[in-house]
């Protein structure tokens, strides 16, 4: 039983973010509504940053901001995965702008935003 | 000629500039700063190619000058330099065929911009063809994909935007796989870089990790394969591109499907090794999604009135050439499936830009039976349909044929199993293609007799334009060329290969 504790609290992090990729993942592919699949997509970005920001944090450590002169590099955390989550911020940033942009297309000429709805409609005027 | 290891940076540069001084531009300035961009592109691609071929090797160009663990790299060999010409070339064409159709397609007011989603579009084939980093692949995966869902948005009618949402939903679930993929590959590895992972993959990852990084290899195959339409991944695919205008449907099928598939190779070469590939057994499962493709995604295309549909499900079986290729193992399966991204990309896109020829003189329908006769009401359209459908069937002379060939000769080099499995499945999907290209062959060379009078008035209006014709001349010659001198293709493929790793 120790050991389960152990082993769920030194991956405390990367659990977590697994169990919100899931959760962003399935709601992006399954949800009808627009603007939740977009909460979804957000999510599951964010979950893959938590993972990211989780890797590169040592604990006790700090940012590696050289303020009052060069110390040594076992006093700092890995820089890498923190840049890169800010790149990826970025991305998911327009992804999800451009996302809801087309949203709002789709719901001023349709007035829903079920998916189910709208490809209804779509069939309906196609035939 | 040391000064063409700049080529690839300038051309990536150039391209997002180009994009955003198209935004603020008027149409027609935005289109020909484009063909302008298009062509200097040609240039420099064809440079790149010229020096790793005299160097006989690939150079490194490194991002500001920062060495290896920490800098940006971008590299290029003979397979990248072909690539970037092959890309630049088809999208000029592309773009230069379906030209009219933009104008007439696309609000008037935002004619640039599409010009300025073409720019950035090519910036990400480019960049996803030369980078040496797998975070950088990564971002601009994403910028692909939001070109490519406005390429396909353009039209603005309600159809056009469910499309591209639709396209956007599930390239973004195969974006999610990839990040995540990538991210573990960085904390197994602690490199970014695609060779210095492949050394740390060689030194510790293969004795210690092998359970985490069959599911790296496995997140990444599923994302990208999401994203460049791999059978059951591939319902957005035939939506896409029937809703688009005809050049933003050539470019998706032709390029950006492709540009995936390079990254997916890339990264198996360069990042992770074949052996290691072979050992955890994705390639067996790519191999299956890929038969299975080329089987039903044939069987789809014949259930479609509509020929650009049809030609969308077609797509989806030609991907599954790729993949099945892909899988097979062995060198020459990955040849094969390389030279057919080329026959693919090349044939493709001939033949949905002279569905645009074809749509004009039918009362803007593709449907199959207002197409009939539209062969002899636009001359240049049906022909290169015809060499189109020619060489997706697989007549000799052509690239379809080659590459069949090809698949063929991997396959005798394979296990029992596969050989038999391939051979089969090439046979079937040979008949089907067959099936419903000719279908549509035969209606467009049906002559119609009563309805001929009041579609002569149309056809009077719609003369094909002089940049249609040398668009589509262009695609012919372009075809038989791959087709009638594959060997020198395929020599370069296999010299760009053994440098890409």
């Amino acid at each position: 039983m120790q050991a389960v504790i152990d082993y769920i609290s030194s991956n405390l992090f990367e659990g977590v973010a697994i169990i919100l990729f899931g959760i962003g993942f399935t709601t992006l592919f399954l949800h009808p509504n627009l603007i939740k699949k977009i909460m979804g997509l957000n999510i599951m970005d964010s979950s893959v940053y938590l993972f990211l920001a989780a890797k590169g944090y040592v604990f006790g450590r700090k940012a590696p901001i050289v303020v009052d002169g060069i110390t040594e590099m076992e006093s700092y955390i890995n820089p890498i995965p923190t840049g890169l989550v800010l790149t990826g911020i970025v991305v998911s940033v327009s992804v999800t702008a451009v996302m809801l942009a087309l949203t709002i297309r789709l719901y001023w000429r349709y007035h829903t935003l079920e998916m189910d709805e709208i490809m209804q409609i779509i069939r309906k005027e196609g035939k | 000629m040391e000064f063409c290891t700049n080529f690839p940076m300038f051309s990536i540069i150039a391209c997002l500039m180009c994009g955003v001084v198209c935004s603020v531009l008027k149409k027609n300035p935005a289109r020909y700063l484009t063909y302008t961009l298009l062509t200097v592109l040609l240039i420099l691609s064809s440079g790149v190619l010229a020096y790793t071929l005299k160097i006989d090797g690939c150079f490194i160009y490194r991002m500001g000058h920062f060495g290896a663990p920490f800098g940006n790299e971008l590299r290029a060999g003979v397979l990248e330099g072909v690539l970037a010409v092959f890309f630049s070339v088809i999208m000029f064409l592309s773009v230069l065929a379906g030209e009219k159709h933009i104008f007439e397609d696309v609000e008037d007011s935002k004619i640039n911009l599409y010009y300025t989603l073409i720019c950035l579009m090519m910036s990400s084939l480019l960049a996803l063809t030369y980078t040496n980093d797998i975070f950088t692949a990564y971002v601009f995966v994403e910028i692909n994909t939001i070109t490519a869902a406005g390429l396909v948005a353009v039209m603005g009618n309600g159809r056009a935007y469910f499309s591209s949402v639709k396209y956007m939903i599930m390239s973004l679930l195969g974006s999610g796989l990839l990040l995540i993929g990538i991210t573990l590959l960085y904390d197994v590895t602690g490199h970014l870089l695609l060779s210095d992972i492949k050394n740390a993959v060689n030194t510790i990852v293969i004795k210690e990790y092998t359970e985490p990084f069959t599911i790296i290899i496995a997140l990444i195959t599923i994302g990208l394969s999401i994203k460049s339409a791999l059978f059951p991944f591939h319902s957005w695919l035939p939506d896409a591109h029937t809703a688009s205008t005809i050049s933003s449907s050539a470019i998706l099928s032709s390029l950006v499907l492709k540009a995936y598939i390079v990254l997916l190779i890339k990264i198996f070469y360069r990042a992770i090794g074949r052996e290691v590939v072979l050992e955890t057994g994705v390639n067996d499962i790519i191999f299956v999604f890929g038969i299975m493709a080329m089987i039903f995604g044939s069987v789809f295309a014949i259930a479609q009135k509509d020929v650009k549909r049809m030609t969308a499900y077609s797509s989806v079986a030609q991907i599954g050439y790729i993949f099945m290729g892909l899988g097979i193992g062995n060198e020459a399966g990955i040849v094969a499936a390389v030279f057919h991204i080329f026959a693919h990309g090349a044939t493709k896109s001939m033949i949905f830009t002279s569905l645009g020829g074809i749509k004009e003189v039918s009362g803007h329908s593709t449907k199959l039976e207002a197409i009939k006769g539209a062969g002899f009401r636009n001359k240049v359209a049906g022909v290169s349909f015809a060499v189109g459908a020619f060489s997706m069937v697989g007549i000799p002379f052509f690239p379809g044929f080659v590459s069949k060939i090809n698949f063929a000769d991997a396959a005798a080099e394979a296990g029992s199993t596969k050989m038999i499995v391939i051979l089969v499945a090439l046979a079937i999907s040979t008949v089907l293609n067959c099936l419903y290209f000719f279908r549509a062959l035969i209606a467009l060379y049906t002559p119609v007799s009563n309805a001929a009078g009041e579609l002569k008035e149309e056809v009077d209006n719609t003369r094909p334009t002089l940049k249609y014709i040398m668009a589509m001349a262009f695609f012919i010659a372009f075809n038989i060329f791959a087709g009638t001198f594959s060997d020198m293709i395929i020599k370069l493929i296999n010299k760009g290969l053994t440098m890409f790793s």
